[in-house]
């Protein structure tokens, strides 16, 4: 003989009536599971949200620096030897590409002589401090967002001509003990005066410039004995440094391209991850015990439902129905129930996180999954609520159930 | 099938063979609720089954019905032996060849006339759309078409019996077991539904009345007493 089998559609119109058949415990026990659903996708959305307001300011910063330095090789000895030398027109020649807002060149000078901020050499006061000597394009201090705390910085003109001009790091200019500009103070590099132009504060990177006297480039070749730049840094427009890393050793040496290395900025999602993962760990427990709390109201109200309907799950028996039907009817039932709060959980959810975004003016972002995954989430839990009554109900004996009346 | 094939045409097995049927309920003082039981019921045959309560005819109506197990003896329904049944099968069984009429309806508070007509054939595994025309001429045989879409809370206690009296019949059961189907009626709405199992007789359908009625026995064919569990006249004619 051929199994009982009822037709799928016909069980689930079953479960379905049954359901609607109480509107008003439909929907008190469908709320349970939607406000834990609902807080559930709030906070995670508002997690998402919040995060995605971090890292995108970490980003702004992150996105637009691309940094060119020649390939290096290891050679024997642990010196690092460059095979190419950078060329000393590299500022100029990335500045033209799309994309770049400004580019400059740095070069730390390693056997620069002492830097003095008084020409007389007293033998007994302190030997002066070390300051290092850079040599930077004028493009430099706009490539990375250099702030001028007085004066200005130097510009084409003073490259050009190799003028004896420096611009002093805020520390630098500290530990020389020059802190205005206007009585045109001087610096000595070894022997040789050089006018103080500026002092700058503030940048997103070198931060050695700090704590450096910055030199023209040029002039730096012509006196203190500069060969090659040793890095090009260079600002980009938002969301153009991938595409500028990609071109600039092109643009550099279109002969041989390798031989310069351009390092991308970091991938943004990594950080974003880190700093998501950190916020939503909390926000999913607390969302989760509410959703559990959910499930036992329906797992309670599914299990009253058993108890009232027992005349109900008799007839069903007498009419032919197996032990196995009557438990899936109510698996059903507890699974649609679970299904709707997951519904009214999710848009309640996405407004909630909405609303709240847009008072903070934040970009609401919303992962699509969340909203759909909530109402299956709640299907899930409104079966696994349901399986002991279902369970119950399944237990029943059609003779005893058939003996009460309804 | 025709009411006149009810005397003994021996290639149709009788729809009940009961032979030597106990139900003994086990416990620290053992009962038999059911004893030794021998009934046979022929193919359109209308018969009563009366006692009073405590008589063990609820019990023989569970094991007709095969809500219950016998304890001894076999039963065969249709010629099929139930002793060797899986519960499924049985539940198919059910669904298939046995159609209960209760004293208490049990219709579906929030279904509709007709969609509780149509429960009678869910079990078996018909279509939505073949249930609903089979649950329309359920309807129509019991006069109740025009309450169709009616919610049972707003019919009278005797159009209640007759829809759950379609709901029986939908599945175009072997057996119909009733058990006090006037029981919850007033004299003229049970001398209404008493009336339909007479035309439901002249039909050919084969009805067993659980009653302690004897206004209700009357109506039937033929009359089987049974007191203290066991059946004490009228089992064969």
């Amino acid at each position: 003989m051929a199994a009982n089998r009822v037709h799928w559609r016909g069980q689930f119109g079953e479960a379905l009536n049954g359901v609607l058949a109480r509107p008003s415990r439909l929907v008190l026990t469908a709320l349970g599971a939607a406000l834990g659903l609902a807080a559930l996708v709030a906070t995670l959305g508002l997690a998402q949200t919040a995060a995605n307001q971090v890292s995108r300011h970490f980003d702004a910063i992150a996105a637009t620096q691309v940094s060119v330095q020649p390939q290096s090789e290891s050679a024997a000895g642990g010196e690092s030897t460059v095979s190419v030398a950078m060329r000393m027109d590299s500022a100029a020649r990335v500045v033209r590409l799309p994309g770049v807002v400004a580019a400059g060149t740095i070069t730390r000078i390693a056997d620069a002589p002492p830097v003095r901020s008084v020409p007389v050499i007293d033998p007994s006061a302190p030997a002066p401090p070390l300051v290092p000597v850079l040599a930077a394009t004028p493009g430099l201090f706009a490539a990375v967002d250099a702030h001028v705390v007085a004066g200005r910085t130097y510009d084409t003109g003073h490259e050009d001509r190799g003028d004896a001009v420096v611009v002093l790091g805020a520390n630098a200019a500290e530990r020389l003990g020059i802190n205005r500009i206007d009585n045109s103070p001087t610096v000595l590099i070894g022997e040789r005066p050089f006018a103080v132009i500026g002092i700058i504060d503030g940048v997103v990177r070198h931060t050695e410039l700090l704590d450096g006297v910055v030199v023209p480039q040029a002039t730096a070749a012509r006196v203190l004995g500069l060969v090659a730049p040793e890095q090009l840094q260079i600002q980009t427009a938002q969301g153009a440094a991938t595409l500028v890393a990609h071109q600039a050793p092109i643009a550099l040496e279109p002969n041989d391209p390798a031989s310069m290395v351009a390092s991308a900025p970091p991938p943004p999602s990594a950080l974003r991850d880190r700093v998501r993962g950190d916020v939503n760990g909390l926000f999913i427990v607390l969302g989760l015990v509410a959703l559990f709390a959910g499930a036992v109201g329906i797992a309670n109200v599914m299990l009253l439902s058993v108890l009232e309907r027992i005349g109900e799950i008799g007839l069903r028996r007498a009419l032919g129905a197996t032990r196995r039907n009557v438990a899936t009817q109510f698996l059903l039932e507890s699974g649609l129930v679970g299904f709707l709060g997951g519904l009214v959980g999710a848009s309640t959810g996405v407004t909630v996180a909405l609303v709240v975004s847009s008072t903070k003016h934040w970009t609401p972002v919303l992962d699509l999954r969340l909203a759909v995954g909530a109402p299956a989430l709640g299907l899930t839990v409104g079966i696994l609520a349901g399986a002991f009554p279902a369970w119950r109900a399944s237990a029943i004996e059609p003779v005893d159930a058939l003996r009460g009346g309804t | 099938m025709t009411a006149a094939m009810s005397a003994a045409t021996p290639p149709t097995p009788p729809v009940v063979e009961l032979r030597g049927v106990g139900r003994r309920y086990p416990g620290a003082v053992a009962v038999d609720a059911v004893r030794d039981v021998d009934l046979t019921i022929a193919a359109g045959e209308y018969i009563s089954i009366v006692g009073p309560s405590g008589s063990g005819k609820s019990t023989l109506l569970h094991v007709l019905g095969l809500l219950d197990r016998p304890s001894s003896g076999t039963y065969l329904l249709d010629g099929i032996d139930t002793a060797a049944t899986t519960e499924r099968e049985r539940a198919r069984l059910r669904a298939e060849r046995i159609g209960f009429v209760f004293q208490a309806f049990y219709l579906l508070a929030h279904a509709s006339a007709l969609e509780n007509v149509m429960l009678g054939l869910l079990y078996g595994g018909a279509s939505r759309a073949a249930r609903k025309t089979a649950a329309e001429e359920g309807l129509a045989r019991v006069g109740m078409t025009h309450r169709a879409e009616f919610a049972p809370s707003t019919l009278s206690g005797g159009e209640r019996q007759r829809v759950a009296i379609a709901r029986a019949l939908v599945a175009r059961p072997s057996l119909v077991l009733a058990d006090e189907p006037t029981g919850n009626l007033d004299t003229a709405n049970a001398r209404g539904v008493l009336d339909l199992f007479d035309e439901l007789h002249a039909d050919g359908i084969t009805i067993a009345v659980i009653t302690h009625d004897l206004d209700v026995s009357r109506h039937a064919q033929r009359t089987v007493r049974i007191v203290d569990g066991q059946i004490v006249d009228g089992q064969v004619e």
